[in-house]
């Protein structure tokens, strides 16, 4: 099995292992194979799309998951100029889980977050598998609160799977810490956009989720429990992940759909990993669209809509 | 049935085979230290036992009478119900569950709000219902509270909040985790007119709701002993792979770590707190 590919697309892995092989072969050969190549090469895209029309969410949730998906830095690196990162929470420590610092978005200064996670086993540890400690929230609200003083807007970039279920995040009070930034950034007087790049992993995610504008990459997920952990408590068994994630309805279309999100980014045919420069192109569009429209509107009037946004979650009836 | 019980007559016949170590009604049995009480008594005593201060949990209702003045009081909220928008279905149908909840709570949904005074204060008052779904907060929890809070600023008056809650409720998946920054946006609107949030956290304070409003008080106030945290102990456990600590997770171990301000007990909950409020609100000692 070619580990670049997930389980349902090992279609796709069989076709392109065969024409690297005739690639391979067409080098020392007088015959001219190219022809066969395009081929196979325009079969293989068909079949990318075909199975990529259909994705299940339980698939989805695996891209999010991607080892090679790109990260909160890989898209600072592409998006931003001059980023300069700033470290730790002024009170106890700097967590790597989570990176901020300033940056330019053509050419102005803006303020961005998010939760990094690690691409080979040491980076993954030091950055904890990108869960955050109380620290990393309460770097995230600090910066946040020096945005709001220099009148820089924020961008936040969610990728965790979800807060630190450690004895020292609760010792530190990590329910304090994730309360504290939604009181903070719901009344935050700078505009806030914020984009679920990988994994909307519940509270820890939110904890640097609550803005102006949600945006989601097509294939990220944002759920109030991982599906592995809704499974083991519904359905008492942990086998039971595929239908906890159908259920939930975590992917970026549904939420869409629901109202939930405002919108979706398409990524590249196979995912944001099969081509990171055009996806952080397409985001960086979408980053810039909809400051656009954050920036003409007042400040008493955005922190006005954004209030009655978040009063406006929720499906009830009134008898 | 052996033949040795069908002598005994049917009136002290009890049935089944496991005895009851307490029987049903009269009596109860304190679970921290097993005193045999009885249920009025422990009911004057407001469910802590008299013996070894153990706090029981309470429903919301009688959490909010026994805290409240006897009058007046006015339900808030109380016109809204839950609805499946998702059609979420587990092992059961969340409709049915629902239906069962609310059959056993006679309850709506898991939070109760209330205008009302205590000790002649005006305040609004709100409590968790942990026997409907485990206190979990979804659309109609978030709302009712939000609605707590308007009512609050609109009479200038202060928010008490009793949490007793599992969490987020996953039957209204993303619906709920969004209630965490609704309720938390609410309470900071609030905060900036100046009006106090006193919030009460009960055995247990878990997850969303810890992680949003329950932490979110000018005061934050625990009841002995009450499991508070983020995180469940087990989830914890089986990540670390470590032993946690003697009473972690405890109303005493957050007041030791500065997480809560003071623990109160039950029985004096209503002459400690309206102390406090006049004194935020700037009124004269009671």
């Amino acid at each position: 099995m070619n580990m670049n590919f997930l389980e349902f697309e090992q279609p796709i892995a069989e076709l392109e292992a065969k024409i690297e092989e005739l690639r391979y072969v067409g080098s020392d050969s007088e015959i001219n194979i190219s022809e066969e190549i395009a081929r196979l090469q325009t079969k293989s895209r068909e079949l990318t799309e075909s199975i990529f029309s259909k994705l299940d969410a339980w698939q989805v949730s695996q891209l999010a998951r991607h080892p090679q998906r790109p990260y909160t830095l890989d898209y600072i690196e592409r998006i931003f100029t001059d980023f300069e990162e700033l470290h730790g929470d002024r009170a106890f420590a700097d967590d790597p889980a989570i990176v901020g610092g300033i940056a330019r978005l053509e050419g102005r200064p803006i303020m961005v977050i998010g939760q990094q996670k690690g691409r080979d086993t040491t980076e993954k540890l030091k950055r904890n598998f990108a869960m955050p400690r109380p620290e990393g929230y309460r770097k995230a609200k600090r910066l946040m609160e020096m945005a709001e003083r220099f009148k820089m807007p924020i961008f936040t970039f969610i990728d965790t799977p979800g807060a630190y279920p450690g004895i020292d995040a609760e010792e530190r009070g990590q329910s304090e810490a994730i309360a504290r930034n939604l009181f903070v950034m719901a009344q935050l007087k700078t505009p806030i956009v914020c984009s679920v790049i990988g994994e909307g992993g519940s509270g820890g995610a939110l904890a640097i989720g609550v803005g102006d504008r949600l945006l989601m990459l097509q294939y990220s997920t944002y759920s109030v429990i991982s599906p592995e952990g809704c499974s083991t408590i519904l359905w008492k068994s942990a086998e039971k992940a595929a239908e906890a994630a159908e259920v939930m309805g975590i992917t970026a279309g549904r939420l869409k759909e629901l109202g939930l999100v405002d919108q979706v980014v398409a990524e590249p045919l196979g995912g944001a990993h099969r081509d990171m420069d055009a996806m952080a192109q397409r985001l960086k569009s979408a980053l810039l669209e909809n400051l656009e429209v954050l920036d003409s509107i007042p400040l008493d009037k955005l922190l006005e809509t954004r209030y009655q946004r978040l009063m406006q979650y929720g499906n009830y009836a009134e008898a | 049935m052996s033949w040795l019980e069908k002598l005994i007559p049917s009136r002290i016949r009890t049935e089944g085979s496991q005895k009851k170590a307490v029987p049903e009604g009269l009596w109860a049995k304190c679970p921290a230290c097993d005193a045999v009480l009885y249920r009025a008594e422990l009911e004057r005593n407001l469910d802590v036992c008299p013996k070894c201060a153990h706090h029981m949990r309470i429903g919301a209702r009688r959490r909010l009478e026994a805290f409240l003045d006897e009058a007046p009081r006015s339900e808030i909220g109380a016109e809204l119900e839950p609805v499946d928008a998702l059609k979420f279905r587990d092992l059961k149908k969340y409709k049915d569950r629902l239906t069962q909840a609310q059959k056993a709570t006679g309850e709506k949904d898991a939070l109760i709000g209330m205008q009302g005074q205590v000790k002649g204060m005006p305040l609004v008052a709100a409590a968790f219902e942990f026997r409907f779904m485990g206190g979990s907060m979804g659309s109609v929890v978030g709302e009712r509270f939000v609605r707590c809070v308007d009512t609050a600023i609109e009479n200038n008056i202060p928010f008490v909040c009793f949490s007793a809650s599992g969490g987020a409720r996953m039957q209204e998946a993303l619906f709920s985790l969004m209630q965490m920054a609704k309720t938390s946006a609410a309470l900071a609107k609030m905060s900036k007119r100046g009006i106090p949030f006193i919030s009460v956290m009960t055995d247990p304070t878990m997850g969303g709701v810890s992680a949003s409003l329950a932490m979110l008080g000018d005061i934050n106030v625990a009841e002995p002993k009450a499991l508070i945290g983020f995180a469940g102990p087990r989830v914890i456990e089986q990540t670390v792979r470590q032993t946690l600590p003697e009473g972690f997770q405890r109303s005493e171990f957050l007041l030791e770590h500065g997480t809560v301000d003071m623990i109160i007990d039950r029985r004096e909950m209503r002459d400690r707190l309206v102390k406090v409020l006049t004194m935020l609100s700037g009124q004269p000692a009671a």
